[in-house]
């Protein structure tokens, strides 16, 4: 079996994360229900032609998957895996309100091929010509766990050098009304630093794009090892524990080993309940970090957790704007990543320094 | 991966059968499952053929005995109906006795529901159940639920048109590299105005019966469909007895990288698809007995998965087919219909007919099979192209 | 006929999102396609919707969009000949 490594990053959320030489040095504070991406200038990466037909999902992608190989420097790959939750929303509600208002009249090509999932990767590959194995997956808050468990599945088999993956959704207006009236969106603005003590139900939602690559080579460049991941796509609370220990043990490694654990809390009341069992209970020890009052929630901001504890391993610094609680941590070895979303795909990553 | 990986079930439903014996007996009697629309009101009714499913919404609900608040699309119907079947003719008792897997498959996903409620939500709360409904996953949480699958690993993949195929592909591996013993892998679409109109729009739906690789082709028929198999590994298979319907003997995946719908013209991406899928099954272009062509009847893919077929088998053209005029181009579907398809026509040494065919292309000499035709069969490759560059081939043997 | 190549210019820059391009930069018999403006088929189907909406004119072929669309000229000419409007 190969070793797996995180050698490039490329970040696009909702704080200033695309430049690989900081680390949120300047944090961007919201006080709303929805927040968007700080935005790179896409024209440095993307040309006006190749740009027309993209919706701001697809460009995010681009620029995150470029940075990513810039800083692996590589100029292709063997394979794209990409996330995403709810797909290419602009462009699908772009068409949809068309076709309605218009009775199915005088409708568009572009919109409808923009507004399938695999828009994003087949957008990369078209942008890279790479011609190699192509896969998108869907399924919520585990898409980016998907890609990433089918990409070291590929890696640590030796079918592959260097995979590009990663988690992309984008906000979109129909969207995020119809997701306030059923209640997944807070009814209330909430300040990025009180998310946790909102005390209401409904999570705060933004997007991003958050690319890496993947590798079988350690190099300068090289964050972390990831050393497994695991979805479930249903964990009761009472088995959360055992289903962590048994996670941990089929990676040769236990609880004592976790120097930081980095949890998908997003302000939700009704189902904060699985991290506060973790934060309260098994690692009420262990460094804690929280992410999601800096990113937003979105299907594949896991993504944004996943570089977070990357970069908390290359840099072994944790960011005072992260940290749930204070402990000492002078070397960091081992990070577990926690996320679900609405009680619903638990995803586990295990992450180690190399 | 000697004999590949085990099929030991198989469900579907789709415009020629409720199930696996009502898909093959239409098949061996050449009923095409293509006629007007008739579930869903579009402007283009008359424009149109499509592959419908005859069950509406409510049979399906009540068949599944499904309570009235459910927040069921049309898509997820279709996929517990096809996944149930696949799990029982498994003879699965007890899904929880041993770990089990679920990818499915969807591109349209709970827009059956959107589409018709979209300003409605705005306004009255009545159906805003369906919205969380609406991504690609729910189907799949759905299947998973009703399944009593539980604290296991359940995704879904969209690739446009080769999404079955890939979630086939990738359950095979899971097996293989033993991350599993046992997965469900398929896919599900249901017709939708949405789809309809994409479609309408890149002006590739034919206004008649589809006809693959004829020269006067007129573009593709839609369909709606589920189909789900059920993999296992070869310890399972041993310590349980299993009886074995066929392998997934190999797998290939590449993308075009040519044009964001369009096939390139010489199918570099289904050339490329078709010699890894051979390369991991470790067998040699004259091995393959019948090929299962995607043939979706529009001009840009028969041209390009032809050229890509003579590119791969050169002057030794196995038997080929598309079954797409039985069914329509389900879509996200595809890939599962048809590796249902490809199994039965190894259990039964037969290669079904590609129907409608009748004037060669003039780009090539190679015509399909076009009668139904009994042969021993022992390797049958089934190819799924889409948009976005997305080729996928896999390779099924006895 | 100079109006309504102007529009068309306008009107394809707007509907095709061609950002960086002006209306000067686009000469009546400039070919849109290849090595021209760098048109492709998504966008031959774009204009072949316009030519409905906008003008009246239903094409069911895409493939008769090839000459029609070969420049703005052609266009037009196409557009003066066969417009109900």
């Amino acid at each position: 079996m190969k070793k797996v490594f995180v050698n490039g990053c490329g970040v696009i959320s909702a704080q200033k994360t695309f430049d690989n030489d900081t680390f949120l040095e300047e944090i961007t504070t919201y006080n709303d229900r929805v927040m968007p991406v700080v935005n790179p200038v896409y024209k440095d990466f993307i040309s006006g032609g190749a740009a027309r037909r993209m919706a701001k999902g697809v460009k995010m992608a681009v620029v995150a998957s470029n940075l990513a190989m810039q800083e692996a420097q590589l100029e292709s790959v063997d394979a794209i895996i990409t996330g995403t939750g709810m797909g290419c929303l602009l462009d699908s509600e772009k068409f949809l309100s068309k076709l309605i208002d218009n009775n199915e009249q005088f409708l568009t090509p572009t919109s409808f091929i923009q507004s399938t999932h695999n828009t994003v990767g087949g957008q990369i590959a078209l942008g890279i010509q790479c011609t190699g194995y192509n896969f998108t997956y869907v399924h919520s808050s585990v898409s980016f766990e998907s890609a990433l468990l089918d990409a070291q599945l590929q890696l640590s088999l030796g079918e592959e050098e260097n995979i590009l993956i990663g988690g992309v959704d984008e906000n979109a207006p129909y969207t995020i009304n119809i997701h306030k009236l059923i209640g997944f969106i807070k009814a209330e603005n909430t300040e990025t630093f009180s998310l946790l003590q909102s005390n209401t139900s409904g999570a705060i939602f933004g997007e991003g794009a958050n690319f890496f690559t993947l590798s079988t080579k350690n190099q300068e460049s090289s964050y972390a090892e990831v050393i497994g991941v695991e979805t479930l796509n249903t964990v009761s609370k009472e088995n959360l524990d055992n289903a962590i220990v048994s996670f941990l043990k089929d990676n040769n490694s236990s609880l004592s080993d976790l120097d930081v654990i980095v949890l998908g809390n997003n302000g939700d009341v009704d189902f904060d309940g699985y991290y506060n069992l973790l934060t309260e209970g098994t690692f009420a020890e262990t460094q804690q970090v929280y992410y999601k009052h800096l990113s937003g929630e979105f299907n594949t901001v896991s993504s944004f957790g996943f570089w977070l504890g990357a970069k908390i391993l290359k840099t072994q610094s944790i960011p005072k704007e992260v940290k749930l609680n204070q402990k000492q941590t002078s070397s960091i070895k081992t990070v577990l990543l926690y996320n679900q979303y609405r009680g619903e795909n638990h995803s586990f990553t295990l992450l180690k320094k190399c | 991966m000697e004999k590949g990986v085990a099929i030991t079930g198989m469900g579907i439903i789709s415009a020629i059968g409720n199930n696996v014996e009502e898909n093959y007996n239409s098949l061996i009697s050449c009923n095409k499952g293509i006629s007007r629309i008739s579930k869903i009101d579009t402007i283009h009714k008359d424009a149109i053929m499509v592959g419908e499913i005859n069950f509406t919404n409510q049979e399906l609900e009540e068949q599944l005995g499904l309570s009235p608040d459910n927040n069921y699309s049309r898509t997820a119907l279709l996929g517990v109906v096809a996944a149930k079947q696949a799990i029982e003719d498994a003879g699965i008792i007890d899904i929880s006795e041993h770990k089990t897997g679920l990818i499915s498959a969807t591109s349209v996903g709970g827009m059956d529901m959107t589409e018709k409620f979209y300003y409605d939500y705005l306004e009255t709360s009545e159906h805003r159940k369906y919205i969380k409904g609406h991504h690609a996953g729910d189907s799949t949480q759905k299947i998973a639920e009703e399944l009593g699958i539980q604290e296991s690993l359940v995704t879904t993949i969209s690739t446009a048109c080769s999404s079955a195929a890939n979630a086939i592909m990738y359950g095979a591996r899971l097996i293989k590299s033993g991350k599993l013993d046992r997965v469900v892998v398929g896919g599900m679409d249901c017709l939708s105005k949405f789809t309809i109109n994409g479609f309408k729009t890149l002006m590739i739906l034919s206004d008649t019966h589809n006809t693959p690789f004829d020269e006067n082709r007129k573009g593709l028929n839609l369909g709606e469909a589920a189909a789900f198999l059920v993999l296992e590994s070869d310890v399972l298979v041993a310590k349980e007895n299993k009886k074995v319907l066929a392998y997934v003997k190999g797998y290939g995946n590449a993308n075009d990288a040519f044009h964001q719908t369009a096939s390139s013209e010489n199918g570099d991406g289904a050339t490329l698809a078709m010699e890894k899928a051979l390369k991991v099954a470790n067998l040699q272009a004259k091995d393959i007995d019948y090929i299962n062509a995607h043939g979706t009847a529009t001009g840009n893919n028969d041209l390009s998965e032809g050229r890509a077929i003579i590119r791969v088998f050169k002057d030794n053209i196995p038997n080929f087919s598309s079954t797409k005029p039985y069914t329509g181009h389900t879509l996200a579907a595809a890939g599962g219909v048809e590796a249902v398809y490809s199994v039965l026509a190894l259990q039964n040494n037969v290669i079904f007919p590609n129907l409608n065919f009748k004037t060669p292309m003039k780009e090539f000499s190679i015509t399909p099979q076009t009668e139904l035709k009994q042969t021993e069969l022992n390797t049958v490759l089934s190819n799924s192209l889409g948009f976005g560059g997305n080729c996928s081939t896999l390779i099924f043997s006895k | 006929m100079v109006a309504l190549k102007d529009e068309l210019k306008n009107k394809i820059i707007e509907q095709l999102n061609l950002e960086d391009v002006s209306v000067d930069e686009i000469a009546d018999n400039d070919p849109l396609f290849g090595e021209g403006l760098g048109l492709d088929s998504i966008d031959a189907l774009e204009l072949i919707v316009m030519l409905d909406k906008d003008y009246g004119i239903k094409l069911s072929d895409p493939k008769e969009g090839k000459k029609i669309f070969e420049s703005i000229e052609t266009m037009a000419t196409y557009i003066t000949e066969n417009s109900p409007k």
